[in-house]
């Protein structure tokens, strides 16, 4: 086959055609203008919204301190339950089947209870045990054995009552909940990837930790951080239902407080969602930036070079 | 010098569930060797070759590289199976180039090399970054060091995955088609590395189909077929004078 050669035609004109017209396009703006006018008018004028009352107590101490406590939670359970995520996937993969099976039996749990029933669990755990405390395995039954009736090996413990209590039982409730959800995604991640980079970097002599730290897991980010990221912006959420446990400095909670205490219920509940959205809002752009970061090395991301 | 093998294999079998893909496996290469093997898709070439570095588990048999049982240790009549820490100490003695590269996307030419000298041997930053270069440019790539694996060629990429086996000083280096991925202008770049390590006198088994490469470079031609070895002797030879008829069945095929 030849190509004929193309200089020899003269440079055609530019077309200029009618455009096609898209009359259900101007139809849909013509609703959501309406649409939104409504919303706004209803916002301004509707005396129930109440904005000024609404701007003069959303912004007081308690709840800032709602706010913090938040996302604090935030922040420490994510921070936890990708850890225990990590641990709980590679337990996934392990190729002994008990390992396997105790790994499955957590997601199992975890991912099967509701969230507010963990919190409420987690509050009443008290009645199980009056101190929580890190020590050994059936220390006390062992000693006893041994001969020694009342002691054990306990480290440290704090109790269930103590004012700290509240906030670690709802933390666990969120933070081991969310173990549960980072375990089947971080596992997702590691299965993605070929298993020849496994074979490679074993052929080289790694062991199985520095394959999976240093060639598995970096390249699994890409697919783990987004899902990472819409899990962040539900704890976010879901922190809320620590009011359950109960912890009563947390952002919703003080806010409702307001509301119930001057029987302005609503305009608490609006400046709550304005908190939230702002809250995810700044989350997404950071999530925008991490997700970014971790495409490296793959064709057609911006970061490769 | 040592009269050892470098890998002896006796009556290596290896089975996959009940499908018995290396059947009784007799071979031995000797130091400074360059062993081509040569057989049909499916004839336990690739697993022959994951076995040596013990990627998978032979289920009877003797294999030894270097005077040294691979993934066990004999104590008298008694087998041990080695930890997973002694079974990567011997791999990192055997350098293994695969057929479809892989690289590791994440990091550039440079920190593919430089990864097993620094995590697995604990050489500096500084010093395996030194080495890496050096290796890279033994393979022509020094001017590619700071690319990432998806902006090179394949026969780049294969260079640079067999600089990063060599960074590691290995005594073996095992082939698996190394350029059957490639494309035909890219295969004769990777072919001319592999020809100058075996001048330098690397002990190697290369799986490959390029007759030219094992003919030219090889000391010894395996036709392996149905997971054992049918024939094998100087590659002229066996090449222009298969004994056994299905050697001659499958070059008539490849030549
Ligand atoms: N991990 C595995 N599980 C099950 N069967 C396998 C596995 N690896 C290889 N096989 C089988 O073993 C046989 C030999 O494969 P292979 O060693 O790759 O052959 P070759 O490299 O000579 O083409 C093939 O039939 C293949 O399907
Ligand atoms: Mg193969």
């Amino acid at each position: 086959m030849t190509v004929q050669p193309r200089t020899a035609l003269p440079q055609p004109e530019e077309i200029k055609a009618v455009p096609v017209r898209h009359p259900g396009r101007w139809v849909a703006t013509g609703c959501v203008a309406v649409a939104l006018a409504m919303f706004v008018n209803m916002l301004l004028t509707n005396p129930a919204f109440q904005w000024e009352f609404m701007v003069n107590n959303m912004f007081t101490p308690p709840v800032l301190t709602g706010v913090r406590t938040s996302l604090l939670l935030t922040v420490l359970a994510m921070v936890i339950g990708v850890g225990l995520g990590v641990v709980f996937a590679v337990m996934r993969l392990s190729p002994s089947p008990i390992v396997a099976g105790a790994a499955w039996a957590y997601t199992w749990f975890f991912r099967a209870v509701p969230r507010i029933v963990l919190a409420i669990l987690f509050g009443n755990l008290g009645i199980l045990y009056a101190t929580f405390s890190v020590g050994f395995p059936f220390d006390q039954q062992l000693l006893g054995l041994l001969g020694f009736p009342d002691a054990d090996a306990r480290i440290f413990g704090v109790d269930a009552r103590t004012i700290g209590a509240g906030f670690i039982a709802g933390l666990l409730a969120l933070a081991l909940s969310e173990a549960a959800y980072m375990a089947e995604i971080v596992r997702a991640g590691i299965t993605s990837i070929d298993p020849g980079q496994t074979e490679a970097a074993q052929a080289l002599g790694m062991s199985r930790l520095l394959t999976l730290r240093r060639i598995v897991l970096p390249q699994a980010m890409r697919v783990i951080v987004p899902p990472t990221g819409n899990e962040t912006i539900a704890m976010l959420k879901d922190t809320a239902l620590v009011a359950f446990v109960p912890v009563t400095n947390e952002l919703f909670f003080q806010l409702q407080a307001i509301g119930n205490r001057t029987f302005q219920v609503f305009p608490m509940l609006v400046a709550a969602c304005i908190w939230y959205l702002a809250m995810t809002s700044v989350l997404m752009v950071v999530q925008h930036f991490v997700e970014r970061r971790f495409s490296r090395g793959v064709a057609g991301a911006g970061g490769a070079g | 010098m040592n009269d050892v093998p470098m890998v002896q294999a006796e009556r290596v079998s290896k089975r996959f569930g009940h499908v018995e893909v290396l059947k009784g496996l007799d071979l031995e290469v000797a130091r400074r060797e360059v062993l081509c093997v040569i057989g049909p898709s499916g004839s336990g070439k690739s697993t022959f070759l994951r076995c040596v570095n013990h990627l998978e588990q032979i289920d009877s048999g003797r294999l030894w590289v270097d005077g040294e049982l691979v993934g066990y240790r004999q104590k008298g009549d008694r087998i041990y199976e080695l930890k997973e820490s002694e079974i990567a100490a011997q791999r990192r003695d055997i350098g293994m180039v695969f057929q479809r590269f892989n690289l590791f996307p994440h990091m550039t030419a440079t920190q593919n090399v430089m990864e097993a000298p620094c995590r697995v041997k604990g050489l500096s930053r500084r010093e395996s970054e030194r080495q890496a270069r050096e290796q890279l440019e033994r393979v022509g790539l020094a001017h590619k060091a700071d690319n990432y694996p998806v902006q090179l060629s394949g026969g780049q990429q294969q260079r640079v995955a067999i600089a990063r086996a060599l960074a590691m000083e290995p005594k073996l280096m095992l082939f698996d088609e190394p350029t059957s991925a490639l494309d035909p202008e890219l295969v004769g770049e990777v072919l001319d590395v592999m020809k100058q390590l075996a001048l330098d006198g690397m002990t190697m088994i290369v799986v490959t189909h390029e007759m030219g490469f094992a003919r030219e470079v090889g000391d010894t031609l395996v036709f392996m077929d149905d997971g054992a070895v049918v024939e094998s002797g100087p590659p002229t030879e066996v090449i222009a004078h298969p004994q056994h008829e299905r050697t001659q069945s499958f070059l008539s095929k490849v030549l």
